[in-house]
């Protein structure tokens, strides 16, 4: 008997897309307040596993046809390039800069070369997780 | 210029990266990481040369203050530590381009292995508690990745053992630092070193500079914590067991000097003595061990035991010629036990087995192998003029100035077993008649299998020929170690 998952296939369309905003949004709101590469990486892949759950392994390599250990290895290197760009200047590995902008919607935000940093972490997180779960899942079949 | 102190942490993590991304080509990774690893051991012999010359440099990273900030420290120890690493590791990639079987080098062996010298050159160089322990994590966790590699039965068995045991360290690691903290309110080695003097209850201090001591004594394989040692390292093929045996060992031993010359000072009369019966243990119980064995690479396992209680007994006695005689003896222990482990990979290369009993003969298939083994096997025995020679005649000298007459008994008897063990190899493996037959020695050649080794063992000897202007640098490193005021001033800049 062929099962039927449109209850968790509708469901997961819209969830994941939930989840995958708000670990956007967590990412950015990182720095200063709760948030950042680590926890906004750890929510992607968690939105990421629950497309490879519901729908199958191969189906979502088709949608998404990385391979994560490259992406860990750029992501490594955005973030180590992040500290060598400060020693550019004169200033120690990874000193941090910052300046403040006013944008129109969204007023003032601070740019901050610890963003790219965060970003590295962020991919190697994402990567981490999917690469050692998909892993393990693969072996079962 | 105080830059240069990042760049054996930099260079190796940049380069495994890259080098992942490179996974397929295996020629191209060969390249980029022979060159790389050439490369760090100009950097790192430049770095003691511009340290001896101004003194000890430091980096604050992010530039953030010191006290509050991570920072790295390069004093003359810890930059001679690094060099070397950094040789060792020469050695050993040359050996395994060699030797290692081409799946293990798809399969991120030579990122691993920059991952794993991060986390060496990061432990001798940083500055605070906390990044020591980061660091160890860094360099533990790429050593499981090399231990397990090739996922033989055996090699999973053991690798678990240590595994489990690391990981029961690294716990204990993070609970000492948590007590620690909690009593000074500080993890910068040197606001430690400042700290540690205004505690009133040493007591408390007592304990926690013993629990680093197990911690580091389980990283360092100190009796009795030393048991997971021969079997995890005798599993891997023979250019990562070098590695290890000659890397990991070393840094538990590098922990507890740093520590117990900058930190834990306040209550000599008890640990020093704790670490001198921890030294005459080791330095026993390795050797019986190493003499029991009849198989070469568990002997020489074994051995990296009964030579990491030489260099605690250096610490013990505490004097500037014995810190002197304990980093010389770290030197010639990293070269000679790695030149000696090359050799025994390139014997079971030959015979197609470790085990001594299955093995005769040798001296007259391969003759340069077997010279080759013996310079290695008596520099490590001490025989003049080598370099074993000057580092037990350093410790045996100070031992004897300090008045620490039993231990130097201990240690002349256990060089005279280890005599007996090298002698033991040397006549199962080299005399005797030949066990191959001439078709089977004409066909497994040595020849290259031979080089990487040979620059080690002129180490040794110029070690040796050279020991005079090298006590000067040692003598200048002993007391920096000695008087950790000189450590502290550069660190807080007061």
């Amino acid at each position: 008997m062929k099962t039927n998952y449109l209850m968790l296939h509708t469901i997961t369309r819209i969830v994941s897309f939930i989840i995958l905003s708000f670990s956007i949004f967590l990412f950015f709101a990182g720095h200063n307040n709760p948030g950042g590469g680590f926890i906004g990486g750890l929510m992607t892949a968690a939105a990421l596993l629950l497309l490879y759950v519901s729908f199958d392994i191969k189906k979502i390599k088709k949608v998404i046809p990385f391979d994560y250990s490259t992406i860990i290895a750029w992501g490594l290197l955005i973030a180590i390039g992040t500290g060598l760009y400060s020693m550019l200047f004169g200033y120690p590995y990874l000193t941090q800069f910052f300046e403040y902008y006013t944008v129109p919607i969204f007023g003032e935000i601070g740019l901050k070369t610890a963003l790219p940093f965060d970003l590295g972490i962020y991919l190697v997180v994402v990567a981490v997780a999917l690469l050692s779960i998909l892993t393990i899942a693969e072996d079962d079949t | 210029m105080n830059d240069i102190i990042l760049l054996p942490v930099l260079i190796p993590f940049i380069v495994g990266v890259i080098l992942i991304l490179f996974k397929k080509n295996i020629q191209l990774q060969r390249f980029v990481s022979g060159l790389t690893s050439l490369s760090l051991v100009f950097v790192s012999i430049y770095m003691v040369y511009l340290i001896y010359q101004d003194g000890i440099m430091t980096v604050e990273l992010g530039n953030w203050q010191a006290p509050f900030g991570i920072i790295l420290v390069g004093d003359l120890f810890a930059s001679i530590m690094v060099t070397l690493a950094s040789i060792v590791a020469v050695a050993c990639l040359f050996f395994a381009f060699q030797t290692l079987h081409p799946d293990r080098e798809k399969y991120y062996f030579y990122p691993f292995y920059f991952f794993l010298l991060t986390g060496v050159n990061g432990s001798f160089l940083t500055g605070d508690m906390f990044n020591l322990f980061v660091f160890f994590e860094v360099m533990l966790l790429s050593s499981f990745v090399l231990i397990v590699m090739g996922r033989t039965k055996y090699q999973l068995r053991e690798s678990f053992k240590y595994v489990v045991i690391s990981i029961f360290g690294s716990m204990f690691f993070v609970i000492a630092i948590a007590l620690l903290y909690s009593v000074t309110g500080t993890l910068n080695f040197a606001h430690l070193a400042e700290r540690i003097g205004e505690v009133e209850q040493t007591g408390v201090l007592t304990v926690i500079a013993i629990l680093f001591l197990i911690v580091f004594g389980i990283k360092g394989a100190l009796v009795p914590l030393h048991f997971w040692l021969p079997n995890s390292y005798f599993g891997p093929p023979t250019a990562v067991a070098a590695l290890l045996g000659g890397l990991l060992t070393k840094v538990g031993v590098y922990s507890i000097m740093r520590t117990y010359t900058l930190i834990f000072t306040h209550n000599q009369d008890f640990t020093l003595n704790i670490i001198l019966i921890l030294a005459g243990l080791t330095m026993f119980i390795g050797v019986i061990g190493a003499v029991s064995k009849f198989d070469f690479k568990k002997i020489l396992a074994i051995h990296i035991i009964s030579q990491v209680g030489y260099m605690i007994m250096g610490l013990g006695i505490f004097t500037q010629m014995a810190i002197a005689g304990a980093i010389y003896i770290i030197a010639h222990n990293m070269i000679v036990k790695t030149a000696l482990f090359l050799y025994c990979g390139a014997t079971e290369k030959v015979t197609g087995t470790t085990d001594l009993k299955k093995m005769s003969g040798l001296l007259k298939t391969h003759p340069q192998l077997g010279w080759l083994f013996f310079i290695a096997a008596i520099s490590l025995a001490g025989i003049p003029p080598l370099s074993g020679f000057f580092a037990k005649f350093a410790l045996v000298l100070g031992g004897l100035d300090a008045g620490n007459y039993f231990i130097v008994f201990v240690s002349l008897v256990v060089g005279l077993l280890t005599l007996f063990s090298m002698v033991k190899i040397f006549m199962y493996v080299f005399w005797g008649s030949p066990s191959l037959t001439p078709e089977q020695a004409k066909e497994r050649k040595v020849g290259k299998l031979l080089l990487p080794g040979i620059p080690l063992i002129i180490i040794s000897f110029l070690m040796g020929i050279l020991a005079e202007p090298l006590f000067i640098l040692l003598f200048e490193a002993a007391d920096q170690m000695l008087d950790p005021s000189i450590y502290i001033n550069s660190v807080l800049k007061e």
